[in-house]
């Protein structure tokens, strides 16, 4: 069972190390969008500072539902996905693994960016490291909820809008708790309550979504 | 007719037999009962002390809310249902609720926006129910995007059961995340709670137009479901002979 997770995902992360441009797309499409918004709303620190959070995660967001439009589409069209699920190990475990390498290619790059993306946005150190920390926890909740709508649309015509209209309401709870830590900070409050629920978010995303994938993509391939 | 079962009418022929014997009492109750209810909220009820006349569109609105939640556990249910016992018309009735609970939902937005602006002096505020409402609204739309986009039906059907299911567990989740980003967000806004009690003819019109609502939506309902089980069943032989009679 381990052995399936480990196969599936150091295949993804082989595949994405050989499109190296096509893999840091999420992350450029990232700090371009980011960096929009000082344009758009003026460039006035203490208004920046004051949406820099909700800024950063709306686009960590917005990235990540691009990104994971494809987790599925390209391995269904070449028919290796029908392999995988043809080879015997539980579905539960290759989605889970999927969705681990689009965390660690999409996911982990967007927190790594995200302190730099952050002091162009005036932020506090103490708030860059809350963000760094909620992001860390918040991230993989989007990659885990993301294969879901990426297997329930897998092969439909306009997949990627769908996905992000089926996907995006699921991760408000993850975008609220996740500046609001940041947001806790800079009013002087301890985030470790955002950090909880951050964690609890995750637990019970980790659960359900990988079997919620599994039977989406039965679904889709029967 | 053979003895009655639990699962006698999910038989799409039965079901359809079925609806065109309830759907004129469900539609006539709904007439009758709308007029009821709005002569009695409009009419009957006493102008509010603080709000004036403003609040009788509490009439349309909290009903509306009130379908609004439970048509969505309703569709997901029959959703639930229809994927794991293969029950087709079970199904098609999930899919049936979908655009009136869509519709109810924009009426609670709608009307509690009209009430907001004299109340609160704006169209919107981001406040928990608001909000929560609109990522209702939300989930509505996808579900109705996605199984409309899935060509195949019974795809679309398991696929939206699926989202349905998703979606009826981040619920109360999405609600409680977003009264606790709302208390942390502002300060106490107007509390619909804390409103002072309600006299007895406001309670009651309320209660006609919720049962108005109920009835509506249950015949449209099931005049929609009808309308998918005709068109899926295009090839059965009852689909023929329901075309033959109204054909004469």
């Amino acid at each position: 069972m381990s052995a399936a997770f480990v196969a599936v995902y150091t295949r993804d992360i082989r595949l994405a190390l050989r499109r190296r441009v096509e893999a840091l797309l999420p992350v450029v499409f990232f700090v371009v969008a980011v960096s929009l918004f000082p344009v758009g709303v003026g460039p006035e620190p203490q208004t920046l500072r004051v949406i820099a959070a909700g800024v950063v995660w709306v686009c960590a967001l917005l990235a990540s539902m691009l990104s994971v439009a494809n987790l599925y589409a390209l391995d269904h069209s070449d028919g290796s996905l029908e392999q995988m699920l043809l080879s015997g190990h539980p579905p539960t475990v290759i989605a889970a693994a999927k969705a681990a390498a689009h965390w660690t290619t999409t996911g982990a790059p967007l927190v790594l960016a995200a302190p730099v993306i952050g002091l162009l946005l005036d932020m506090s150190p103490a708030a860059l490291a809350t963000l760094v920390a909620a992001l860390l926890l918040g991230t993989p909740v989007l990659s885990l909820l993301g294969g879901v709508g990426a297997a329930l649309t897998l092969g439909l015509r306009s997949a990627g809008v769908l996905l992000i209209l089926l996907i995006l309401p699921l991760t408000i709870p993850a975008l609220i708790f996740g500046s609001g830590a940041v947001g806790a900070v800079d009013s002087g409050i301890s985030a470790s309550g955002h950090f909880s629920l951050l964690g609890a978010l995750l637990i019970f995303t980790a659960l359900i979504a990988p079997l919620a994938t599994a039977v989406a993509l039965r679904i889709a391939l029967e | 007719m053979s003895s009655l079962r639990w699962s006698t009418f999910s038989a799409p022929s039965r079901f359809y037999a079925l609806v065109n014997v309830l759907n004129p009492w469900l539609w006539g109750l709904a007439i009758a009962l709308t007029l009821a209810g709005l002569y009695m909220g409009f009419f009957v009820a006493p102008v509010d002390a603080t709000q004036g006349n403003s609040y009788r569109i509490i009439f349309i609105h909290v009903p509306a809310a009130w379908l609004s939640m439970v048509l969505y556990l309703a569709m997901a249910f029959w959703a639930a249902i229809g994927w794991m016992l293969n029950a087709r018309m079970a199904s098609m009735l999930a899919r049936a609720i979908a655009p009136t609970g869509a519709v109810f939902t924009f009426l609670a937005l709608w009307t509690g926006s009209f009430w907001g602006k004299p109340t609160w002096g704006t169209w919107w505020v981001w406040d928990a129910r608001l909000t929560s409402e609109l990522i209702l609204l939300f989930l509505y739309l996808g579900y109705i995007a996605l199984v409309s986009s899935i060509d195949d039906a019974v795809r679309g059907d398991k696929a939206g059961a699926v989202l349905a299911l998703v979606g009826a567990v981040n619920v109360p989740i999405i609600y409680f995340s977003v009264v606790w980003w709302n208390t942390l967000h502002q300060g106490a806004t107007i509390s619909m709670t804390a409103a002072p009690k309600m006299a007895q003819t406001m309670l009651m019109a309320m209660l006609l137009m919720t049962l108005a609502f109920w009835a509506y939506a249950f015949a449209v309902v099931f005049t929609r479901a009808q309308a998918l089980a005709v068109e899926r069943e295009g090839h059965a032989d009852w689909v023929r002979m329901v075309a033959r009679k109204e054909l004469q």
